[in-house]
């Protein structure tokens, strides 16, 4: 499979294509805007909070390149199937972890918790995509410190 | 060369020209050879360019300006012939020339300097500079963000009103807005090429209407130094601003010229080190320009390796470097024409535009357009150039953009294309 091939998997253009977790952001109880400053790409993600903390309901609402979008989907279908603080909190750790390791490989238990999104490993390759996929990982993370979340270890 | 000076390369010479760029024999992920269409971002460097930087380390390495040491008198003379070579290379005087790291910060000079003036600074004789609430500053819709934003800040400072003028819809200056260079306007930049559109502004047109109401003109000539001749005393402006790594030369350095008596009324903007005349603990006199703008420890090297670039442009021939230029953007807008959905932003025909040319790939995000060609060792840009206004205008969030450079060869120009067909039937075959 050529790097072309692995970067633009067929289940990340599904994805692309799906926009799962795409919507209006009505009634959300915390919300935050991203901007990728290369492109000029942008999300707003919001979330809805249980009041144990989980996450259930996930929607944004953004324009972007097939990464950014497909990315985006992703974390909606995961956060709607494992929406607890602490799951969310592993997953959104792997992702870091994986997108940081320039394709060098990460360990099959950090793929694990990444559901979908572990067809991404491969953008992290490419310096410049690395944000494309983070970009909706980040507004989640923003979102969720709003309601003083940390899903980041920010203040561990 | 025996080649008339204003005819486009044989291709013996363009082989010879090519051979000039070490980097040109790199293979891109895909295993070819690397094709460089991004020179609008940044230009590569022939190896006499890469030896000049490298050379003043192994030979000269001194501070300029201090010492009194053999390498001190190397080093300070390095730095000045790079000033003449640069004065002559754009038709100005070496005293005109202010070093500076970048030409973003050379545009930031003369903002801050004009809002140091309107503070006061600089005394009687920066009072001609002052701005304030009842003037106006004028640039374009066309520009980068770096002529752009520090205009915005200097209208914030000083309470001067921003206006611009406006476009055709194929993104030229659109000259029937010229109206907004009031009788008020202080100071009017704008960009002699567009980094986007490629488009060359209508120049004349312009600095007649600034003279005609006093204003002052800077012209912004990153994208057209490398690519055309250049005299900023013909074209009759009062400051340009360039970029050494756009020219073939080194990242790290920049220069403002300006025009002698107003660079000797501006109030300095780095202070420090290198730019007084005394200095006692209540206060300080400066220099004249240009050194009163070159504070602190400056990019010596780079500015050798500049001046090797220039000897470089020259020897190519700056005409011929327009004519082998202007014959790369027809292949490349014919080639680009000829593919489905994909929509050139800016002038369509290759009269009065140069080899810059951004576009738009119908269902496709300009970062997957890049990464297709990339895949093919394609190198283009892609994101909004720092022309987000632009951008707007068009009616797109950004765009994708190939640049031609005197070394760019007819070839890499058709790979290009061929590589561009391919990137709507990837994603639609998906």
């Amino acid at each position: 499979m050529s790097s072309l091939e692995q970067l633009y998997q067929q289940v990340i253009l599904d994805h692309a294509k799906a926009r799962h977790g795409a919507g209006a952001l009505e009634g959300v109880d915390a919300s935050s805007h991203q901007v990728n400053p290369t492109c000029g790409d942008e999300v707003t993600l919001g979330v809805e909070l249980a009041p144990d903390g989980s996450i259930t309901r996930l929607v944004w609402d953004g324009e972007g390149c097939s990464i950014s979008q497909a990315s985006l989907s992703m974390l909606s279908e995961l956060v709607e199937e494992r929406g607890s603080v602490e799951e969310v909190s592993r997953a959104y750790g792997a992702m870091e972890q994986m997108m940081h390791s320039r394709n060098r490989g990460v360990p099959e238990e950090v793929l694990d918790l990444l559901g979908d999104a572990a067809a991404l490993e491969s953008t992290s390759q490419f310096a410049n995509r690395v944000k494309c996929a983070l970009l909706g990982w980040y507004a989640l993370r923003d979102a969720l410190a709003k309601l003083g979340t940390d899903i980041a270890g920010d203040r561990a | 060369m025996s080649a008339p000076a204003s005819a486009a390369f044989t291709a013996a010479e363009l082989d010879a020209i090519r051979a000039d760029f070490p980097i040109l024999s790199r293979r891109g992920r895909g295993g070819a050879p690397i094709a460089y269409l991004d020179a609008s971002a940044t230009s590569q460097k022939p190896e006499s360019v890469i030896s000049a930087e490298a050379d003043f380390y192994r030979r000269s390495n001194a501070a300029v300006h201090r010492g009194t040491h053999l390498l001190g008198d190397e080093s300070t003379q390095a730095f000045e012939d790079g000033r003449a070579a640069l004065a002559g290379f754009i038709g100005g005087r070496p005293e005109e020339i202010v070093w500076t790291k970048n030409a973003t910060e050379a545009i930031n000079l003369v903002a801050l300097s004009i809002g140091h003036a309107s503070l006061g600074r600089g005394g009687a004789a920066a009072a001609p500079l002052r701005i304030g609430p009842g003037d106006r500053i004028v640039t374009t819709r066309a520009e980068h963000h770096a002529n752009l934003v520090p205009w915005q800040e200097l209208s914030a400072r000083t309470g001067a009103e921003l206006a611009w003028l406006d476009l055709q819809p194929d993104g030229r200056i659109d000259p029937e807005t010229l109206g907004a260079i009031t009788p008020n306007t202080r100071l009017v930049a704008f960009t002699h090429v567009s980094n986007v559109t490629g488009a060359v502004s209508p120049v004349d047109l312009i600095v007649a209407k600034a003279r005609s109401v006093g204003a002052l003109v800077l012209l912004d000539t990153c994208q057209s130094s490398a690519h055309m001749p250049i005299d900023v005393t013909a074209l009759g402006v009062d400051f340009a601003v360039m970029s050494s790594h756009k020219m073939l030369g080194p990242t790290g350095a920049g220069a403002l010229w300006g025009r002698r008596g107003l660079l000797e009324a501006m109030p300095p903007v780095l202070t420090g080190g290198s730019m007084i005349e005394h200095v006692t603990m209540e206060g300080s006199t400066y220099m004249p320009a240009p050194e009163r703008f070159e504070a602190g420890s400056q990019p010596v090297a780079q500015i050798a390796g500049w001046t090797a670039a220039l000897d470089y442009l020259s020897g190519l021939g700056m005409e011929r470097v327009r004519a082998q230029e202007e014959e790369l953007t027809a292949r490349l807008l014919d080639g680009i024409g000829d593919v489905e959905g994909v929509r050139v932003l800016g002038p369509a025909d290759s009269a009065d535009r140069i080899g810059v040319v951004a576009f738009a790939v119908e269902g496709v995000h300009p970062h997957d357009v890049g990464q297709v060609l990339d895949a093919d060792d394609i190198a283009i840009r892609v994101g909004h150039h720092c022309a987000i206004p632009l951008h707007a205008f068009f009616d797109v969030r950004s765009s994708a953009r190939a640049s031609v450079a005197p070394m760019t060869s007819p070839e890499e120009i058709d790979r290009f294309i061929a590589s561009l067909r391919r990137v709507r039937s990837f994603f639609k075959g998906h």
